[in-house]
């Protein structure tokens, strides 16, 4: 697939969700450009995963359309052009006895196809993708015996072994100390400026994510903001979002 | 040679036993991981009362047993898809119900000449000729069809949203696992026992994951495991006059324990 820089990679259309009759999302709509670097934030509750689960495909919208490289998400079938990171993996899969490399080839396991076996090309992409993350001294231990952190590698190293256009991260525990946040933040800088991959990067810490991403979307249930993250840090918007009595303190770093 | 080699019958049961002890743990690992280790069972149950009807209406208990599984599969999937009861109390629904039906049958209809004895706790002599040319075929089927799908399989293993979300048609692969050990239930369950063809399934498995090894390692272990415990239990039932489910199970519960204690530092 031929994809150039500026064209529009996800379209949302008027997508309204509600779930046993409540309205989780109304009427949204936005699109992101190749080589964007985005910021979905929003309380809790304010319907991120929904939003990112039918980009994804994983939930019909109640109304409305998605759109992925012009194509409706229901007719799109290279679906491993979107890596997804999703949110919690460390609960989720603590059960399994698996390595970590293991867990990285399920990143080429759609593309391969049915009934084929990886060829030299997917075992390169799954060590590229390895070493991208910093992964590649742990490839032989088990998924169970990682720490929450190095956990989270693997899965951004799962979603780029599949060498996608777009990587959607929900949410991701982005380290405890300073240290590793700015570590991982400087990666995704990077995965965006030099791979030119866009990023759909979900999290409710304002914060930190408007000094990072170049275009943001707020979320809680309707869509009250899309534009630069500059604008966006004026009290206006943000009282919009978390009420009048919040009080803000923005560290720049 | 070994006396037991000079019978047919034993011979026929260790042709069967190598089948059955690889094909076991192969499904069993996919039970396991996915917290879906009491659908063997469940299914073992539902095979029992097709053995049952399979006597009642005169037709092949292997015929009869795959019709009521997969009669039985089919509703369990619906009514797991449809949300209208959790996975857990699905199966024990199933599970007591179908073994409550064939106790109605047995009762109703009793006295018929059925050795329903060697179907619960399973019997070496048992296996007749023409019943390997129907376990062969279905044990090479089941574990070429996990072959062919062993990486997508994994993957729906290892997150089923993420598989989705890639494009991996999870509700097709969740309905096969069930479909496979339903399978691997039928061709075990005149050597292992409806009773205790669960416990082969899944005995060995958590045997093997003692071991804290990636998946593909875990999977020979368990089938190593399985092996032994089939092979051993059929000796033990041979020489000592003991029934084989028993005897397999007893073995594959030692190698169980054994390797929680060869294991026991590791975290």
């Amino acid at each position: 697939m031929q994809i150039t820089n500026g064209k529009k990679c996800i379209e949302v259309n008027n997508v309204s969700f509600s779930y046993n009759g409540q309205s989780v999302l109304e009427n949204i709509s936005f699109s992101v450009n190749t080589g964007d670097y985005v910021g979905l934030i929003g309380p809790n509750g304010g319907g991120k995963t929904t939003l990112i689960k039918i980009i994804l495909g994983l939930l019909k919208p109640t109304t409305g359309t998605v759109r992925i490289f012009g194509k409706d998400i229901k007719e799109f079938k290279e679906k491993s052009l979107i890596g997804y990171v999703p949110q919690h993996v460390s609960k989720a899969v603590s059960h399994l006895p698996a390595t970590v490399k293991e867990v990285i080839e399920t990143g080429r396991t759609a593309r391969i196809g049915l009934f084929k076996k990886p060829t030299k090309d997917d075992e390169r992409a799954v060590e590229k993708a390895m070493k991208m993350v910093g992964v590649l001294h742990l490839q032989h231990r088990l998924i169970e015996n990682l720490s929450g952190g190095e956990l989270q590698k693997v899965f951004i190293a799962r979603a780029l072994a599949g060498e996608p256009k777009i990587l959607i991260l929900d949410e991701p525990n982005v380290g405890v100390d300073l240290a590793s946040q700015e570590q991982f933040y400087n990666f995704l800088q990077k995965l965006n400026q030099e791979f030119g991959l866009t990023i759909l990067f979900v999290s409710h810490d304002i914060d930190i994510i408007s000094c990072e991403v170049k275009c943001l979307l707020c979320l809680n249930k309707n869509l009250i903001y899309h534009g630069l993250p500059e604008e966006f840090l004026t009290r206006e918007y943000i009282e919009k979002l978390y009420g009048k009595k919040v009080k803000f303190i923005f560290h720049r770093h | 040679m070994l006396e037991i080699f000079q019978f047919d019958f034993m011979i026929r049961a260790f042709i069967a036993g190598t089948a059955i002890a690889i094909t076991a743990p192969v499904v069993g690992i996919f039970l396991v991981v996915r917290r879906y280790a009491l659908m063997a069972d469940t299914l073992a149950h539902i095979a029992f009362l097709g053995v049952v009807a399979g006597f009642l209406m005169n037709i092949s208990p292997f015929i009869a047993m795959i019709g009521t599984s997969l009669i039985s599969v089919f509703c369990i999937e619906k009514l797991r898809t449809s949300k209208r009861l959790a996975g857990d109390s699905l199966l024990a629904l199933f599970l007591s119900g179908s073994l409550a039906v064939a106790t109605v049958l047995i009762s109703v209809f009793g006295g018929f000449n059925l050795n329903l004895f060697s179907f619960l706790f399973g019997s070496i002599t048992t296996v007749m000729l023409s019943e390997l040319f129907i376990i062969m075929p279905l044990c090479l089927s089941v574990i070429f069809i996990i072959l062919m799908l062993y990486k997508e399989l994994f993957f729906i293993s290892l997150n089923e949203e993420l598989a989705e979300a890639n494009g991996i048609k999870t509700n097709i692969l969740n309905t096969l696992i069930v479909v496979l050990a339903a399978f691997s239930v039928v061709v075990s369950i005149k050597i292992v026992g409806a009773l205790l063809i669960g416990a082969l399934m899944v005995i060995p498995v958590l045997a093997a994951i003692q071991f804290k090894r990636g998946f593909k390692s875990t999977i020979v272990l368990s089938i190593i495991f399985s092996l032994l415990s089939v092979l051993l239990g059929i000796f033990l039932s041979y020489y000592l006059g003991i029934a084989s489910g028993g005897a397999i199970v007893v073995v594959a519960l030692f190698l169980f324990l054994l390797s929680v204690f060869l294991n026991r530092n590791k975290k």
